[in-house]
């Protein structure tokens, strides 16, 4: 892991570059969302983008989070993950809820096999947005990822049954966003969605964010995106430190989920995990 | 891991420029952008294998539309259904390409791609010219403010790159974007398809000598500098943490420092600002345009979300207040717009119910005339004087700058209409005309004149349940007391303003908009209100929420139905049983409990339980 370090020292006049304008950018959504989505929550799956997130968030709050973070637990994350969670809910002092997922029996058969273990994780996070009635859920998703996720809006409302029309999406433009009228519904907020991959790293090494080990080479190999340990595998890199990390990011022409087995089974499996409700 | 982190000296890397590529639908667009990132050598690996296999499927030869239309409507369709956007590289800058639909029906999702776009690549296919939505998306780019506009001339193969056709398709479109004060910055003939004139030059059209389109994408230059305008900062929200008072907003011109004085929204307090408050960041004591910052103010006043911050020692500096505003509006519902309609007006963070006064000229899409109109069609283009309840303070819209952009929302929080505004309108001569009017006293002035607060009180539950009865009780308790309050109960609103309406679940939510619109005039009179009404459904109480704004309490009687029931004072229960009364609620129709009311009054007499509520009333309305 790694220590925290002094702030940077910046001289005064203080010409924003393009981390400045992406950090600007997600602290306004953030603000946005606690401001006009009550009860809200932030969805924290210990990857490195929702570390981002809920630092991000800490930097919109002075430093705290104004409301609860949720881990919508598979039961089989890396062993890694869960030691992460527990060191850094206490340090960063979260006000952390777990919400556990149906097993794999109660999914729709109809997705391919790990398409249909990833659903546990929509009908864990539809469970926890029941219970406690949720009208905003922070989601750390971005455009670059996959295609589906870039035909995304920053607040995306979700109607009955969770699902995304995303036929019939609202307009979303100037920095006005969509707030949900019926009751029932929630939204989505996705305050890293104009992120792109070495943005995040380039954030992380800029202000030291702590991030699990998996994501550093250890014998040529190392994870560039964390699921669960049975459909996720790790890719050939001997990038050991961020710094390597973002060197190799900035020569790689291979897709950031080449490693999430549910993403390739069939050309629309992920969008209809989406559809229904998958982040 | 350690290694602390140690940007090198003049890294300084610009934000990205987004570009987005318009045209109308099948003119190329989508083609046009997987051959850019093809060319550019920007696709990730694997990418290219998996178009020609989705291809293939379709028993296509080579879709590059389908890099982008990932969705399966949009492939089985081959049309753009949403916006999608895409890093791109390009000679050491960064770009966002935005595919935009073109497709009429999707115009919101073109808009919502376009907004924020630096540049725009219009394509226009050579052959069939200028189309409607050709039209459409110029007049949008022109809306929005987008400053360099590229025309692709595309499948100029058709035309087989003949000098004089392409002349002539190009003298078209230079004419059309004229008529709109466009001002184009490259015309370039070109096959998407192929990659004649994309990134490499054509051999096909030697006579050419203007820009490839990376050429011309290259000259973009970069978003200008806000920093040396007049400082504004709409307030986005207000925090106290640690006992410590923190406005927070984001700067959208000019900067602020420690020590500057400003001036707070439309009641024109001043503050002086003590201190740029940042989290792991380095200690500054100035913000310019574009940071998100949380600003502490000496005095330690409150402001409201949508109060402009401006510097308060220039008045050179300040922005233009009006209550009457013209603005040049894109239309986004499939109803047609009227003189008349009601709508909030977000600005930045404010929010300001608006009425439109006039349609003062409304967009002829084939001619580009502006001519007089009473309504604006679907999709279309008016100028439109907005009338406010209070005087607005705006900065007029200026393409590439990011203030004096309004959106008009209805009463279900959904974007109906994108409105720039223009400036202050002058007063119309006539009568008829709409002007909402602001007060002069502000609300503060008045509760300290009443000693006490303003509020309203919503009192929901099933028929019978004793609402009137407690709403009248609470009532003489407070007037007793010296309180100014109103009771606005539904048989008395049914028998006067709402005698029109019958119990529908439209005409329902008719009765409790005008309800809550009713309600809010009192409290702005500086009254206590109580309103008794069924209000059966969440949706409904949450529309008068919206109405009413912060100072709305629900209150729920929670009287059960069997209860209700035997009281039936009316006789309605009996009634509705014998099906003499349709949709009669908690027998016939839905009644949904408060989620989270409050106040729930149950469990007591009349008395104790009106006790309850004006005790409630007194605490919330006290100074």
């Amino acid at each position: 892991m790694i220590s925290h370090s002094e702030p940077r020292v910046m001289p005064e006049s203080h010409v924003m570059d393009d981390l400045d304008q992406l950090e600007a950018q997600s602290v306004f959504i953030l603000r946005e969302a606690y401001r006009k989505l009550r009860p809200l929550a932030l969805l924290w799956s210990l990857g490195k983008d929702s570390n981002v997130m809920v630092w991000l968030a800490r930097k919109a709050f002075m430093g705290r989070l104004p409301f609860p973070v949720m881990h919508v637990d598979t039961g089989k994350k890396f062993p890694e993950m869960y030691a992460f969670r527990t060191e850094y809910a206490k340090k960063w002092n979260l006000d952390l809820m777990l919400g556990d997922c149906p097993p794999v029996e109660e999914i729709d058969p109809s997705l391919p096999p790990a398409a249909r273990s990833a659903a546990r994780k929509t009908a864990g996070l539809a469970k926890l947005i029941e219970t406690h009635r949720l009208r905003g859920v922070i989601a750390g998703i971005r455009r670059d990822e996959q295609a589906t996720r870039a035909k995304e809006r920053v607040f995306s409302p979700r109607g009955a049954g969770h699902r995304w029309d995303v036929r019939n999406q609202p307009p979303e433009f100037w920095d006005q966003y969509a707030t949900p009228y019926e009751d029932g519904m929630h939204v989505r907020v996705h305050p890293l969605l104009a992120w792109r991959e070495i943005d995040i790293w380039r954030y992380i090494e800029r202000e030291n964010i702590p991030l699990v080990d998996l994501y550093f080479a250890k014998n040529g190999k190392r994870y560039r995106s964390l699921g669960d340990s049975d459909i996720t595998f790790p890719v050939e890199s001997n990038a050991a430190t961020v710094a390597e990390v973002i060197a190799e990011l900035e020569t790689s022409k291979t897709s950031e989920r080449a490693g999430r087995a549910m993403d390739h089974e069939a050309e629309d499996a992920f969008e209809r995990l989406r559809v229904a409700g998958y982040l | 891991m350690n290694t602390p982190a140690s940007p090198a000296i003049g890294a300084h890397r610009a934000a990205a420029t987004p570009i987005v590529i318009v045209g109308h639908v099948d003119h190329g667009k989508s083609t046009l952008i997987g051959r850019l990132l093809h060319d550019t050598g920007s696709l990730q690996e694997g990418k290219l294998a998996q178009i020609v296999e989705s291809s293939r499927k379709r028993g296509l030869h080579i879709e590059w539309s389908f890099l982008l239309d990932s969705l399966q409507i949009e492939r089985d369709q081959g049309v753009t259904v949403d916006s999608t956007r895409i890093p791109f590289h390009l000679g050491g800058r960064e770009y966002v390409i935005v595919d935009a639909p073109g497709h009429r029906q999707f115009l919101r999702n073109m808009i919502t791609g376009a907004a924020d776009a630096e540049a725009a690549v219009l394509v226009v296919d050579a052959q069939e010219g200028a189309q409607e939505q050709t039209r459409r998306h110029a007049m949008l780019l022109r809306l929005i403010g987008i400053r360099h506009v590229i025309v692709l001339l595309n499948k100029s193969d058709l035309l087989g790159f003949d000098e004089a056709r392409i002349a002539q398709a190009e003298a078209d479109v230079r004419a059309l974007l004229g008529r709109l004060e466009i001002a184009v910055e490259a015309v370039i003939p070109a096959s998407a398809r192929d990659g004649d004139n994309i990134a490499a030059r054509s051999e096909k059209a030697p006579w050419y000598e203007g820009p490839t389109l990376t050429e011309a994408l290259a000259q973009v230059p970069p978003p200008g500098s806000r920093a040396a305008l007049p400082f504004r900062m709409p307030v986005q929200d207000v925090y106290r943490f640690d006992d410590v008072r923190y406005v927070a907003g984001r700067v959208e011109r000019g900067a602020v420092r420690t020590g500057d004085r400003i001036v707070i929204g439309a009641q024109g307090q001043v503050a002086t600002v003590v201190e740029i408050s940042r989290w792991h960041a380095p200690e500054s004591t100035v913000a310019g345009a574009g940071e998100s910052v949380a600003l502490r103010l000496e005095p330690d006043l409150v402001p409201d979300r949508g109060d402009l911050l401006f510097p308060a020692d220039d008045a050179a500096a300040a922005p233009e207040r009006a209550a009457r505003i013209r603005t040049r509006l894109f239309w986004l519902r499939s109803e047609p717009l009227r003189v008349g309609e009601s709508f909030t007006l977000r600005l930045s963070t404010a929010e300001h119910d608006v009425t439109v006064a006039s349609i003062d000229a409304v967009v002829d899409l084939d001619t580009l005339m502006l001519n007089p109109g009473d309504s604006v069609p679907a999709d279309g283009f008016a100028e439109v004087t907005l009338a406010a309840a209070h005087a607005v303070l705006f900065d007029p819209f200026q393409p590439g700058l990011s203030d004096g952009r309004g959106v008009l929302v209805d009463r279900f929080q959904r974007i109906v209409a994108g409105a720039p505004l223009i400036g202050a309108a002058a007063l119309p001569d006539g009568a008829r005309a709409i002007h909402p009017t602001a007060s002069r006293i502000d609300a503060h002035a008045r509760a300290k004149a009443r000693g006490h607060r303003a509020a309203v009180f919503w009192l929901t539950g099933l028929p019978g349940s004793g609402k009137s009865t407690l709403a009248r009780r609470a009532e003489e308790d407070l007037a007793a007391g010296g309180s100014a309050v109103t009771v606005l109960d539904g048989d008395t609103l049914r028998a006067g303003l709402c005698s029109d309406l019958g119990f529908s679940p439209e005409e329902r939510r008719e009765n409790i908009r005008r309800a809550a619109h009713v309600a809010k005039i009192l409290a702005e009179s500086g009254q206590a209100v109580i309103v008794a009404l069924v209000s059966p459904l969440r949706a409904d109480r949450e529309m008068a929420r919206q109405i009413v704004g912060e100072s709305f309490h629900e209150i729920f009687v929670d009287t059960p139905l069997a209860t209700c029931e035997a009281r039936d004072p009316k006789g309605l229960y009996a009634a509705a049983k014998a099906g003499k009364i349709p949709e009669f609620t908690g027998v016939s129709a839905p009644y949904e409990a408060p989620d989270a009311p409050a106040l729930v009054l149950a469990d007591g007499d009349a008395a104790a339980l009106a006790e309850r509520l004006a005790a409630f009333i007194r605490r919330e309305v006290a100074l």
